[in-house]
């Protein structure tokens, strides 16, 4: 049985940018504001999953071939190096950094190793939610 | 540096993949052999230090605030190991090339394993802070398993290496008590401290405790008895390894253990009984049952477990010394000497053996003795290189062999003169047993060489043509016999550079420095005792190998299940095998309502139980907030959306519901100003129920069954109870403040320390960034499991529609 989608489908095409730009937001305003790695990891795969839903998922990995089980090991990675860094510099494990820098366009901002932490977490989330997805979702 | 050199090996190793993969036109094994020859060149250059007496110290910091590091400490006995670990290391390396195939073999995997033994086994023989020697220990029986079980797809691999695992790491974890235990009595985790407070040490009650866990660490590793079954099963592992790890370095980590701990224990007289009596036990035990094995490799274990059990013997004689007065003047000198000369003796002779009995079965395809024979004048190289192993293996003159079993002798007749702790009337037996156990010796050395080499070729039942082993393979054997004979004319040049400075640091209560070790190894020394002993056994040895084929029916005689391996087997097997699982599937009923129910069960009658009996419920209300209307509406929406989700009588319906409740908890964060955590919490709810969607298909039916099911007296009382449990602690928890709520530190710290705005996010990543750590690696683990779980399931669906 096909069922026309039309209406969902157009819309998923703005909707899908406009969470993704606000899980990207969330993600960096996270240290100030509310938001943070976990929640916009979550943001971004509900972003995935409306595509999901609305196109199917041959379709959305066709547009973003993505290996999901690489990205939850990249932000593994990513958090257990930002975590051990500080060790190499006979600081104890897990010890962040910040400074303040003036970035061109953006000004004067603040630099953090708890983003990239924190980008470790977006990662593993977005990960591990579209692995599971896709895995339940392709075995039919 | 000298830190850092311990580590060379498993940094090299990450290489390996690599060079493995990239260069195939080269042996790995020739990267390899670049580590351990470079090493032992830097260890060469600390000798000029250690025959003086001294010691290097190097120091790195690990976890300062738990007060651990790794401490090199390089004095004449570390030194030594660490020379044989390389020394023997070079050569191994060098005969594996020849050994394996660079095509037919997973090498990478052969040379990380042998790389990590590497550093593990300098770490155990340099670590002066017993925790961090623990960590090597252990990581020596974790690459023998690798090692043992290298060809994986044997059974008896598998079985081998689990069964040296399990042995040698149960006497690891042993030993870790014994270290817990000793470094509470001295207040300290280093090995040099503890040894200067032993005198007070020895009074604690938890003393013999210490010493008998230690001690087993010890025999567990070294194959002493009762635990030496694992290593004639270790002998599946590649030649190389048996040659490296079972002869040479592995399980010499126990005498090195009991070297470096005789300055503390060997005040005690459990030690020196244990030490003295189990090591004779071994030798005499191994001797008599090598003769039995018709596998080659298993007589050279059997020989090696006999061996060890000389030098452990060697090591209990020595700490009588302790007990002497002016023991460096008396007999009572020879034994510590012996153990570290033999060490090195049984080092080169064994080493070698392994290496040919690796040859002939390379060469000939069978390591059955009974298919043996005649070898002589097809492998005239392999033939000499056996013959000058055996024959000092068997304690013959010009061989080292010789001189440390005489030694060995000299050490066995001094028990008779000490008189302490029963060996006056015990003692005599010490001599009488060694020499019993040094005719079996001899037996069996004879035994391995000419049961092989002469005799009739029967080449019919060899799978190979027999053929001389090409040269590369033969080139560390014969540096290794060379070196059997090299060391019988110069031993005291050996002695010098490394006996006596290893030697004085197992004695440091006896000498000063190595210097005052008087003792001159020398071929010939009169008529005594000790050379009658020897003509005695050569005599006995010949006539008892002459005789052989007569007795050596006597073996069949022993009941198998008499044996200790049946023992093993049954602890492995009966008890923990199957009557645990039988334990286990007891609960385990493979239902996850079942298992809720459990996990139900026991928060709520221990939470419960806890507020019950601490009396630690309260109830105030103070600093309540007013109810306000659309509380009381969100509340009603929530009760209404469980209703529907327990009494649904389609699944969607119950999807749904559950939604609702969801997003009306989020409503809930919303009013009470919770942003961030209103936020995930719908995020959190879309993706949930997205899920669910998606595994609708996947999910059972609700059968007829389900949708009336039961109303069922126990599940009720347990969801009851969750809830009464967490509306008695939420209360409990606001009508009493015990400790002051951290937030306000958070409040203080989070711009200052943190350098963030957002507390719930910088508790998140900083101020508890562990726990999110451990947090996504759960996360990581469960999406692995799911994935696994589905896609095996696929590709078993996908095999059984091809067999239809």
């Amino acid at each position: 049985m096909r069922t026309n989608n039309l209406i969902l489908q157009f819309t998923s095409k703005f909707v899908f940018f406009i969470i993704f730009f606000f899980a990207v937001h969330i993600f960096f305003a996270g240290h100030y504001t509310p938001g943070g790695g976990f929640v916009g990891g979550l943001l971004m795969s509900s972003a995935l999953v409306l595509l999901v839903i609305a196109y199917d998922l041959k379709t959305v990995q066709m547009i973003l071939p993505v290996n999901y089980m690489y990205m939850t090991a990249i932000g593994l990675i990513l958090a257990l190096g930002t975590a051990a860094f500080p060790m190499f510099v006979g600081k104890p494990f897990f010890t962040h950094f910040y400074d303040y820098f003036h970035l061109p366009l953006i000004g004067k901002t603040s630099l953090h190793t708890a983003a990239l932490f924190d980008l470790g977490v977006f990662l593993v989330v977005v990960g591990v939610t579209m692995t599971i997805i896709q895995t339940i979702g392709e075995d039919e | 540096m000298q830190v850092l050199a311990i580590f060379i090996p498993i940094i090299a190793a990450i290489l390996l993949p690599f060079l493995f993969k990239q260069v195939r036109a080269i042996h790995t094994g020739w990267f390899v052999l670049l580590v351990p020859l470079i090493l032992l060149g830097y260890y060469l250059t600390f000798v000029k230090q250690t025959i003086n007496g001294q010691s290097v110290v190097a120091t790195m910091e690990w976890i300062p605030s738990l007060d651990i590091s790794f401490t090199s400490y390089l004095d004449g006995l570390s030194i030594l190991f660490s020379i044989l670990i390389t020394g023997i290391g070079s050569l191994v390396v060098l005969y594996s090339i020849f050994y394996l195939d660079q095509t037919k073999e997973q090498l990478h995997n052969f040379y990380i394993y042998l790389l990590m033994f590497m550093t593990a086994m300098l770490g155990v023989v340099q670590s002066d802070h017993v925790i961090t020697l623990y960590l090597f220990w252990e990581l020596t029986s974790i690459s023998s398993f690798l090692l043992i079980g290298y060809w994986f797809n044997r059974d008896k691999s598998r079985f081998g290496a689990l069964k040296s695992m399990m042995i040698t790491v149960a006497g690891g974890l042993m030993m870790l008590g014994g270290f817990v235990l000793l470094s509470l009595m001295g207040g300290t985790f280093s090995i040099r401290e503890l040894i200067v407070q032993a005198p007070s040490i020895v009074t604690h009650d938890y003393f013999v405790l210490a010493l008998v866990l230690i001690l087993l660490g010890a025999f567990t590793k070294s194959a002493q008895f009762p635990f030496y079954i694992w290593l004639p099963d270790a002998m599946e592992a590649p030649t190389p390894v048996s040659a490296y790890l079972h002869s040479a370095t592995m399980v010499k980590a126990g005498i090195y253990l009991v070297a470096r701990f005789t300055p503390i224990f060997a005040l005690s007289e459990v030690w020196v009984w244990l030490v003295a009596g189990i090591g004779l036990l071994t030798l005499l035990w191994g001797s008599l049952f090598a003769s039995k094995q018709t596998d080659l490799k298993g007589i050279l274990a059997f020989s090696t477990v006999s061996q060890l059990g000389l030098i452990m013997s060697l090591l209990g004689v020595a700490a009588m010394a302790f007990h002497v007065e002016d023991a460096a003047g008396t007999i009572f000198k020879y034994a510590g000497f012996a153990a570290i000369f033999h060490l090195i003796n049984h080092a080169t002779f064994k080493g070698s053996l392994f290496m040919i009995a690796g040859i002939v079965d390379h060469e000939t395809g069978t390591r059955d003795i009974r298919k043996l024979g005649g070898l002589m004048s097809l492998m005239p190289v392999s033939f000499t290189v056996a013959l000058i192993g055996s024959f000092s293996m068997a304690g013959l003159p010009p061989f080292n062999g010789f001189l440390s079993k005489e030694m060995f002798l000299t050490g066995m007749l001094s028990v008779k003169e000490f008189d302490l702790f029963n060996f006056e009337t015990f003692g005599v037996l010490f001599p009488i047993l060694a020499w019993i156990a040094s005719v079996f010796t001899f037996v069996y050395s004879f035994y391995f060489v000419f049961k092989t080499f002469t005799g009739k070729l029967q080449a019919e039942k060899l799978p190979k043509k027999p053929h001389e082993a090409p040269i590369g393979m033969l080139v560390s054997p014969v540096i290794l016999a060379s070196l059997v004979v090299v060391v019988f004319f110069i031993p005291n040049i050996v002695g010098d550079l490394f006996v006596k400075p290893a030697v004085a640091a197992i004695q440091p209560f006896l000498y000063d420095s190595p210097d005052e070790v008087d003792i001159a190894v020398q071929a010939w020394h009169g008529f005594k005792p000790e050379f009658w002993m020897t003509v005695g056994i050569v005599a006995a040895g010949l006539l008892l190998f002459a005789l052989l084929p007569k007795w050596q029916k006597i073996y069949r005689v022993i009941p198998e299940w008499l044996s200790l391996n049946r023992l093993y087997d049954f602890i492995m097997n009966t008890v923990l095998d199957t009557a645990m699982e039988r334990f286990s599937s007891l609960y385990m009923t493979e239902s996850i309502r079942k298992y809720l129910t459990y996990m139900f069960a026991a928060i709520v009658s221990i939470v419960i139980g806890t507020l019950f009996f601490k009396d630690a419920f309260s109830l105030s209300f103070e600093n309540v907030s007013p109810i306000a209307l659309y509380d009381v509406t969100l509340l009603i929406v929530l009760v209404i959306g469980t209703l529907t989700t327990l009494f649904a009588k389609s699944r969607i319906t119950a999807i749904i519901g559950l939604g609702a409740v969801g997003y009306t908890v989020a409503l809930f964060f919303v009013i009470f100003n919770a942003p961030d955590l209103a936020l995930t919490q719908l995020v959190i709810e879309t993706i949930s129920v997205a899920l669910f969607l998606m595994a609708f298909y996947h999910l059972p039916k609700l059968g007829r069954v389900e949708e009336r099911m039961r109303f069922q007296v126990g599940r009720a009382l347990i969801a009851f109870g969750v809830g009464a449990m967490v509306t008695l602690l939420a209360l409990s928890a606001h009508s009493q403040k015990l400790v002051e709520s951290i937030s306000g530190y958070y409040k203080e710290t989070v711009y200052s320390l943190a350098g963030g705005g957002n507390i719930v996010n910088v508790i998140l990543v900083d101020y508890r960034g562990f726990d999110t750590l451990f947090e996504i690696t759960v996360l990581a683990i469960a999406g692995m499991g799911i994935y696994a779980m589905i896609k095996l399931r696929l590709s078993r669906k996908e095999k059984s529609n091809e067999n239809k």
